[in-house]
């Protein structure tokens, strides 16, 4: 199973990619467990300036900004 | 050999092409709006809605179109050009450059990557853990927290387009010079135990992701902050703008000398203090503001009021409450409130 990680503590883009990458995954019917990281000590621990972040199996794969679909769909791919 | 066809041409190339080609159409098309907003908004309010010439609600009405398609047209257009030139900067730059930096130099560079660097104050916390974690002084950071979101593209766009570009450039002076001896001040002041203890337990800061992005990339990544900002920003303008050209029509001149004129020596400190609350609004507020300029309020006053607005927001003290203690944050906005003042003041005396 995949793990997607939400690096962000609530603000509205956090949210937005949040609802983006649910979207894609129900979409496209991928095994992934989504989980919300939203503690400063924790988010801190990724190489991040700017939220929000994503991460995919450990991997972080954009900060700061909202990728488009197909970016995400296809680091979701692998 | 077949000479190489549009067609003939490899995708990616192909879709950089076209994204050129639409940008040129774009520049195009937006010059030729914009060459024609006084015409246009004439036609629509004494042709298309048969207003009568001269009267108050003619010529309210054709104020307020031709601000609104002014304002909206440079703010789609400069904020393209800005952010295109900030695909170049990021965070992680920034805080490479700030690095080892002594205060003075490193408050003045700070201040101005913060004009240049991509920033929303809702990073605005990982931001400040990462920049004091790789050893950028407490001083430095706050320079460019502090200009960052002050010298911000809405605010600075909106007073050129509405009292042009002299005073665009005294807000961009004033806000850098803010910014600068707030943050040496904030520095000379030995404020690092009022850091949250939590920010200085974290692990040392690392780089942040690297990306490669061609010149097609970054121009897609401007339209996409185009739509964004303009697309939040636009019924504020709207309003903003409806009610300026509400009292450019209504409003006796001079009626505003004796509150908000320069002789009215407690209204400055009055701006700042109204500015707070109204956070996030300088898109609705720069229009009246505006307004109210023509009708005697002096220009300190209006310049103090615009940066309380924009940089002295209650949102961004509650975000960055999760990592300065109550204490700094009482001298981060001491420290500013009493720099704009001074700063609206110095505006009044001088104008």
């Amino acid at each position: 199973m995949m793990n997607i990680k939400i690096l962000g503590s609530g603000c509205a883009n956090c949210k937005r990619l949040e609802a983006t990458v649910r979207r894609i995954v129900a979409a496209g019917a991928i095994d992934a467990e989504i989980e919300k990281v939203t503690e400063y000590s924790e988010i801190m621990k990724w190489p991040i300036l700017s939220t929000p972040g994503l991460a995919i199996n450990e991997k972080l794969v954009s900060t700061g900004r909202i990728p488009k679909d197909a970016e995400i769909a296809g680091w979701l791919k692998g | 050999m077949d000479r190489p066809t549009f067609l003939s041409l490899s995708p990616n190339l192909r879709s950089d092409l076209r994204t050129y080609i639409t940008v040129g159409l774009m520049a195009c098309l937006w010059l030729l709006a914009y060459s024609i907003i006084q015409p246009l908004a004439d036609w629509l309010a004494y042709g298309v809605l048969g207003l009568p010439h001269g009267s108050r609600l003619g010529e309210a009405v054709a104020f307020f179109l031709y601000d609104v398609t002014k304002i909206l047209l440079l703010l789609s257009g400069m904020i393209f050009l800005i952010s295109l030139l900030r695909t170049f900067f990021s965070p992680d730059r920034t805080r490479a450059l700030l690095g080892g930096k002594r205060q003075g130099i490193g408050n003045i560079l700070a201040a101005m990557l913060g004009i240049v660097t991509p920033f929303c104050s809702c990073s605005a916390v990982p931001l400040f853990i990462g920049f004091v974690e790789s050893g950028v002084p407490l001083g430095v950071t706050f320079s460019f927290l502090i200009a960052a979101p002050t010298i911000n593209e809405v605010a600075v766009v909106m007073l050129f387009g509405l009292f042009g570009w002299q005073v665009a450039g005294l807000y961009i002076t004033s806000g850098l010079i803010i910014a600068i001896l707030a943050g040496i001040t904030i520095g000379a002041l030995h404020l690092e135990r009022y850091v949250e203890d939590f920010v200085w337990q974290l692990p040392g800061a690392q780089g942040e992701l690297k990306e490669t992005l061609s010149l097609a990339d970054r121009i897609a990544r401007a339209w996409d902050a185009v739509k964004e900002i303009v697309g939040k920003v636009w019924p504020y303008v709207v309003v903003g703008i409806a009610v300026g050209a509400g009292i450019h029509g209504y409003v006796p001149e001079s009626a505003l000398a004796g509150i908000m004129g320069r002789n009215a020596w407690w209204s400055v400190p009055a701006a700042v203090i109204l500015g707070v609350p109204l956070y996030s609004n300088a898109a609705g507020v720069i229009p009246i503001v505006h307004a109210l300029t023509e009708k005697g309020a002096a220009l300190g006053t209006v310049l103090a009021f615009m940066m309380s607005v924009v940089g002295l927001s209650l949102p961004e003290m509650i975000i960055l409450r999760r990592v300065l203690k109550p204490q700094l944050i009482a001298v981060f906005v001491g420290v500013i409130a009493f720099a704009i003042i001074l700063t609206g003041y110095l505006f009044n005396l001088v104008i």
